[in-house]
């Protein structure tokens, strides 16, 4: 492949991944809605096309259609970068996230992912964290108190439980011995799944990864009874929609995240025994990331409507006497079966 | 938040209430469950709720087979109405009656559906349907007249026999 093709063949990787991403965030509103409704025997939004199923859409045409109102002692500079960076953030991590093994047509090996980088865990940690610059400045910028003590939260949530998932990551990248997504994955190879080997750094990952997605039971810096919707109270229009966007996409990225850290990525365990054509392997296997994936955003949406809020003071709590101590016990626990077995 | 170290809770924790994760897990499957039984939403314009003879919807006359209201023209029900809604104007008629109601309005932006029109009525005159479809365009359109309020006895049957029931 020369350089151009590897442009064009990037570009439209990116354009399909940007756009396919839009939308699933779209329909992952729409499931919000309808499990939130199944869970409290609703029936949900079911007008707007076959059962509701353009009821996304119609949502944004109406956001679109708001008066974008900033209040008269706002930042307004920093008031309408916040949800920029949200959503630069949320769509700029998929980069490095790996969706199946390589594509192989004739002599042309596509790989799964956009940017096969060799510390793309780093990458996905730096640019998460940026996430709470995102929350904060918004809350900082919007000229209210509810919106403050919104970022505040999310500042301090997001720091505390920042420690414990990079924590739970080493004990993979300690198996794995490489920050490559695609190593990570291929190191998970049969049932040596990492969520199998690891079992507590896959649950302090787990609720981390809640934590920072900022998903009931931990949407303090929302928490609608108490701060009006936290951060985003004073946000209208498509800037709102923009927050809102990045929310739902970062719940995308946490999911990818445990798949390709946990649950062995797009890999079907044993299928290279079964002697299939490869391209159809290649299918399979990838049908079978986008079912773990499924399968984890199902989770978080089924977690919201069952779990209440907790309190600010047990979730820091939470965060720094349990799951910190847990995350730790979890190296411990990587490195006995690297001595004893020799993983 | 009890300021005493000393007190107990009511209920204490046990181990496994305390690590959360058996609980979680009882309280997924429980959405879960919830998630498959039978919705109780009713899908309104298609499906209508047909209300019991109990229901209190808006206020309406009795018309006799033969055409007539029961109404009297006493006035009671205008007299007892606490939002003052009512108007009544009487005036003589060759009936058995002797009297009926020249103008009876209704005004349905004040009407509360308390029901006490019908139940001071002492000719079973004015009574509570089940039409709980109002909607009027203008302040004009809310004050309801003869022509809207007088309804058939023969629709009021599930109402009349709730009254001569329980009242």
């Amino acid at each position: 492949m020369n350089i151009t093709e590897l442009i064009i063949v990037t570009l439209v990787k990116v354009l399909i991944i940007v756009n396919v991403i839009l939308v699933a965030v779209a329909y992952l509103v729409y499931f919000e809605r309808k499990i939130s409704a199944w869970a409290q025997n609703r029936i949900g939004p079911n007008r707007v096309g076959w059962r509701g199923s353009l009821q996304p859409f119609a949502d944004i045409f109406k956001l679109a259609l708001k008066e974008d109102i900033v209040p008269d002692n706002a930042d307004k500079k920093i008031h309408a970068l916040a949800p920029v960076i949200a959503l630069l953030v949320a769509l700029s991590t998929y980069a490095v996230i790996p969706f199946g093994p390589d594509l192989i047509i004739k002599d042309y090996n596509i790989k799964l992912l956009v940017a096969d980088v060799n510390m793309g865990i780093l990458f996905v940690l730096a640019l998460t964290s940026l996430g709470v610059y995102s929350i904060t400045l918004a809350g900082w910028s919007s000229g209210s108190k509810y919106s403050l003590l919104g970022g505040i939260r999310s500042a301090a949530q997001m720091i505390s439980y920042e420690v414990s998932m990079g924590f739970s990551i080493a004990g993979v990248l300690l198996l794995s011995e490489s920050l490559r997504p695609v190593a990570i994955v291929e190191a998970q190879s049969g049932w040596m799944w990492n969520a199998i080997l690891q079992p507590i750094g896959f649950i302090t990952f787990v609720v981390s990864a809640f934590a920072e997605t900022n998903r009931l039971p931990f949407d303090l810096p929302e928490a609608e009874p108490e701060l009006v919707g936290g951060f985003h109270t004073e946000y209208s229009s498509m800037k709102f929609a923009g927050f809102f966007l990045a929310e739902y996409a970062n719940m995308i990225i946490a999911s990818a995240l445990i798949v390709t850290l946990y649950l062995g990525g797009w890999q079907i365990p044993y299928i290279e025994k079964l002697g299939l054509n490869p391209i159809l392997e290649t299918l399979l296997c990838f049908g079978a990331f986008l079912f773990k994936l499924a399968a984890l955003l199902f989770f978080f949406l089924w977690v919201r409507w069952s779990l209440p809020r907790f309190r600010y003071d047990q979730l820091m709590n939470l965060g720094w006497k349990v799951m910190f101590p847990l995350s730790l016990i979890n190296i411990i626990w990587v490195a006995l079966l690297i001595m004893v077995f020799g993983l | 938040m009890s300021a005493n170290p000393k007190r107990k809770r009511l209920k204490d924790l046990n181990f496994w209430e305390r690590i959360y994760i058996p609980e979680i897990v009882k309280g997924l499957s429980l959405t879960l469950r919830t998630m498959f039984k039978p919705k109780f939403t009713m899908e309104y314009p298609e499906v209508r709720f047909d209300p019991p003879g109990s229901y209190r919807g808006r206020p309406v006359l009795v018309e006799e087979e033969n055409g007539v209201e029961r109404c009297v023209a006493c006035g009671l029900c205008s007299r007892v109405c606490p939002a003052l809604a009512i108007e009544v104007q009487a005036s003589e008629t060759e009936l058995e009656k002797e009297r009926y109601p020249e103008k009876f309005e209704i005004n349905m932006l004040r009407c509360i559906f308390c029901g006490f029109c019908e139940e001071v009525c002492p000719e079973e005159a004015i009574v509570m349907s089940k039409d709980y479809e109002l909607a009027f365009t203008n302040r004009e359109e809310a004050i309801y007249g003869k022509d809207k309020l007088l309804v058939p006895v023969k629709d009021l049957r599930d109402r009349i026999d709730f009254l001569r029931q329980y009242k």
